[in-house]
């Protein structure tokens, strides 16, 4: 019964996150300090590691090329009032679509005509491992939430028994497939800056960024700018008034999870056709999920969702130089570290934001009587 | 001997900012003990935000408060129910899960022990419900009572407390006339009995059948507090807005009608219980009338609405709407009925009128969203709609004027004129109304119903629902009634008497 929280719009979109992100930090020192480590050593170390080389650089943002597919996927969902917590298999289906199309059309195809075709086929499978979902929800009332969850033992099963079964050659222990032609390899940074005369160290990172850029600007276009995205988020925001208006919520739920699935296909275009080459298993290891808290911290908008995967891609990166750098730091330090910063930016947000306004009420006094 | 009673509640000079808005400004206010006292004015003029300060949801900038003689100081709701004062809220803080004897104990159990504290508080109430005559079924749960059995609960709930001060807020809202009635009398039995009672409402005829004394706030300040032998509707109404308003009816010569536009029969409506919930209804809607349907709520006015407007499905029936022919099996939908002419402003504003998240200027094209006013092939004209939000604004007096304003910040008046603005704007020729002015303030629904006949004047036939027979005599040309879901009786607007429209909507005959 306190009066209601304001925060003027700046402070809300930049300040607070950066507050919550701040009092993370300060409490993963804590820990880390409590476990007799130096918290100053071990920041200096994950920040070197992510952003100190243009190696390390590199693999951050190749972190966060998945996460701004699998962020937006959650948060085009979540504008249509769906909760997408699906897309770990939507991302893995994805893979196998892109890796499929890859086995089977690369020594045929050249690399224009292949790579084109390898992004149709994961965006499509990704597409169809959501809209089965939807179509559940939206016509027999199967609540998506449930569904997509099983829908992602589904797809990781489905990808084992494909590799283990079908898609290993024959004489192989290693359960991954054969390596891809060529012409179904896609580009990496490194030959895209050569290509411009730059030189840039070798790593993970490709062309895939740039294809999440535009997923990003796609997103945002289609959100606020199109008239479908406009009724996406009036079922979103109110059904009932969306009903009013005479917008068919369940064609809505298809859509909206259509998107949410095509954009977490994508994972495989930077996993599958960009850095491996070959199907594997666990190439989405969790960014489905690590998506969920990346469209939490972006606020579900594509520009917010860059950041939050640029942070999440640094502590992936920054995390794993720290486990070599530091003595005695395990990796499980840096998995409790994000497991704070999706605390404090998911949960706590509603702690800390009444906090930060009565902080900002004081500000002009204070400067006042200063 | 009212004149003699001893000061319950005194608060001096009361200022409370909220940022840039001077919510109350010096406000004194005495409530004599074992009256009824009114507090009167507009939405936002400050009447919440004082009887908050005196309930301790706020803390004052200023002022001093007394409560029977005692200075006081009120720091949370414990604090003044301890002073004795209690708050029936207008919408219930009651436990749906509960039931109505443990929702009465909650917070307060006498004992440890669940069964002895029960018997402890069913003994008190049982002596409360008898000496005060508010009977609730103590073991019934909260979600079976009827919205009368809540609200007295909620009494119920504050006099166990120990309040000698009842503050209302709204408290007929959502109640019905006969509830409304009930209601009253039990107030005046507490009041008889030694209870004050402060009661918050915009309804200026509640206040001259029930209150002593009144106080009219307008724009954060006490305008006029007077006892009620003094005040007149008109009076109270015009202090309340600051100008002269006319609520009546507006009479020229009488008008002519012109073809059906709209033709509705046989409609039946069962819910998913099967339930009737609307049977045999036949209706004809011609160019130049407003139709007015009254009763009591919960009658099948709604059904009837969302049937015409295409949001709900009859069970049976044909509708005739401009060139489309509609019948059960195939039922018109929303989108249909708005390219045929017809516009809806539903009752319900917050769920279905507005999308609450979304900018004024998003709101202001819903359902038009598609008209190539507000689209450049797939994608929206952001400008356009801008303007055309900034247009409506202008036009309906939409305050404040701030298309990019989120429409949950709006009043509920301005919320209205919006929602008016909007579906008046595409020139529509069959309108449906539901409750034009629930929650709107007075100044605001003079302009409605300028702007109600305005679209008569022009052509246009126009159907009011309204749970409000004041509204219904004051607008329509023609009178339906409805009950339990049938068309009771239907009167030309001459032959109207409130006592004959009461009986009819109550199921009697005249």
């Amino acid at each position: 019964m306190s009066a209601p929280v304001a925060l003027p719009r700046w402070a809300d979109l930049v300040l607070l996150p950066m507050v919550c992100l701040l009092v993370a930090l300060l409490v993963a020192a804590a820990v880390v300090a409590m476990v007799g480590q130096n918290p100053a050593v071990v920041m200096q170390a994950l920040v070197k590691g992510a952003f100190g080389t243009a190696r390390g650089f590199s693999y951050t943002l190749y972190y966060a090329t998945t996460f701004i597919f699998t962020g937006l996927a959650v948060a085009v969902a979540f504008h249509g009032g769906l909760f997408n917590i699906g897309g770990e298999g939507q991302a893995v289906m994805g893979g196998l679509g892109t890796g499929l199309a890859a086995l089977y059309l690369s020594n045929s195809l050249p690399i224009w005509a292949m790579l084109p075709v390898m992004l149709v086929a994961g965006v499509a499978l990704g597409m169809v491992w959501a809209a089965v979902p939807a179509y559940l929800q939206a016509y027999r009332g199967s609540h998506v939430v449930i569904t997509t969850i099983m829908f992602n033992f589904i797809a990781s099963s489905l990808l084992v028994y494909l590799l283990v079964n079908h898609l290993r050659p024959k004489g192989t222990m290693a359960i991954e497939s054969s390596l891809f032609a060529d012409s179904a390899k896609l580009p990496s940074m490194q030959q895209a800056f050569a290509w411009v005369g730059v030189d840039w160290p070798a790593s993970p990172l490709n062309v895939s960024l740039i294809l999440s850029v535009l997923a990003c600007v796609a997103v945002y276009l289609f959100l606020w700018r199109s008239r479908a995205g406009y009724r996406l988020r009036a079922v979103g925001s109110s059904p009932s008034a969306a009903e009013y208006a005479g917008i068919n919520s369940k064609h809505q739920t298809l859509i909206a999870m259509s998107i949410s699935g095509a954009l977490a296909g994508l994972v495989g275009m930077n996993e599958i056709a960009g850095v491996n080459g070959k199907l594997i298993l666990e190439y989405v290891g969790g960014a489905g999920f690590t998506g969920i808290a990346v469209a939490l911290m972006g606020r579900n908008h594509p520009v917010g969702i860059v950041f939050a995967s640029v942070l999440f891609g640094a502590l992936f990166q920054g995390g794993a130089e720290v486990t070599f750098d530091v003595p005695g730091f395990s990796r499980d330090m840096v998995v409790m570290l994000q497991g704070f910063i999706v605390l404090f930016s998911g949960a706590m947000t509603y702690v800390i934001a009444p906090a930060l306004a009565s902080a900002l009420r004081l500000l002009p006094q204070g400067v006042r009587h200063g | 001997m009212i004149d003699s009673a001893p000061t319950a509640v005194q608060m001096q000079g009361i200022h409370k900012r909220f940022g840039a808005v001077n919510a109350n400004v010096n406000v004194h206010l005495a409530v004599r003990a074992g009256t009824v006292h009114g507090l009167v004015g507009e939405n936002g003029a400050g009447k919440s935000t004082l009887m908050s300060v005196l309930y301790g949801f706020y803390r004052a900038d200023a002022g001093s408060i007394s409560i029977f003689g005692q200075v006081a100081e009120i720091n949370n709701a414990d604090d003044a129910i301890a002073l004795g004062i209690g708050m029936v809220h207008q919408h219930f803080m009651l436990v749906d899960t509960l039931t109505a004897l443990e929702n009465v104990m909650l917070g307060a159990e006498p004992h440890w022990l669940l069964t002895k504290a029960s018997a402890i508080v069913r003994g008190k109430l049982e002596a409360l419900m008898q000496s005060t005559g508010l009977h609730v079924d103590l073991n019934a749960l909260v979600s079976d009572l009827a919205v009368g059995d809540r609200q007295r609960l909620e009494i119920l709930k504050a006099l166990y407390r120990g309040a000698k001060v009842l503050i209302l807020d709204e408290p007929t809202a959502v109640l019905t006339p006969q509830e409304t009635l009930q209601l009253f009398e039990v107030l005046r039995g507490l009041r008889n009995q030694g209870t004050t009672i402060i009661l918050i409402t915009h309804k200026l005829k509640e206040v001259m059948g029930l209150c002593d004394f009144v106080t009219v706030m307008r724009a954060g300040q006490v305008v006029q507090e007077l006892p009620i032998a003094d005040a007149t509707i008109e009076g109270l109404a015009e202090s309340m807005v600051g100008r002269k308003v006319n609520m009546g009816r507006v009479d020229g010569e009488p008008r002519k009608t012109g073809d059906v536009l709209l033709k509705a029969s046989g409609l039946e409506v069962r819910d998913a219980m099967k339930v009737l919930r609307l049977t045999g209804v036949d209706l004809q809607l011609c160019a130049g009338e407003i139709v007015g349907i009254a009763g009591v709520s919960g009658n099948g006015q709604s059904e009837l609405l969302d049937v015409l407007s295409g949001l709900m499905c009859p069970t049976q029936g044909t509708l005739t709407l401009g060139s489309g022919q509609f019948n059960a099996s195939s039922w018109i939908d929303p989108q249909t009925a708005r390219n045929l002419g017809l516009a809806h402003v539903p009752e319900d504003r917050h769920a279905r009128a507005l999308v609450m998240a979304f900018g004024a200027w998003e709101s202001a094209v819903l359902g038009h969203e598609a008209l190539p006013d507000y689209s450049i092939g797939p994608w929206m004209a952001h400008a356009r709609m801008k303007q055309a939000t900034a247009n409506m604004m202008e036009r309906f007096d939409v305050r404040p004027r701030n298309p990019v304003l989120f429409s949950s910040k709006f009043s509920g008046g301005n919320q209205q004129k919006l929602v008016l603005a909007r579906e008046l704007g595409q020139a529509p020729k069959v309108l449906l109304v539901g409750q034009p002015t629930r929650g709107v303030d007075i100044g605001a629904i003079e302009f409605i119903y300028s702007q109600l006949r305005a679209m008569r004047d022009a052509g246009c036939a126009v159907l009011v629902v309204s749970s409000e027979l004041d509204e219904i005599l004051a607008l329509a040309d023609r009178v339906i009634v409805m009950n339990q879901g049938r068309i009771a009786g239907e009167l030309a607007i001459a032959d109207c008497t409130e006592a004959g429209l009461g009986l009819l909507m109550t199921g009697g005959s005249q």
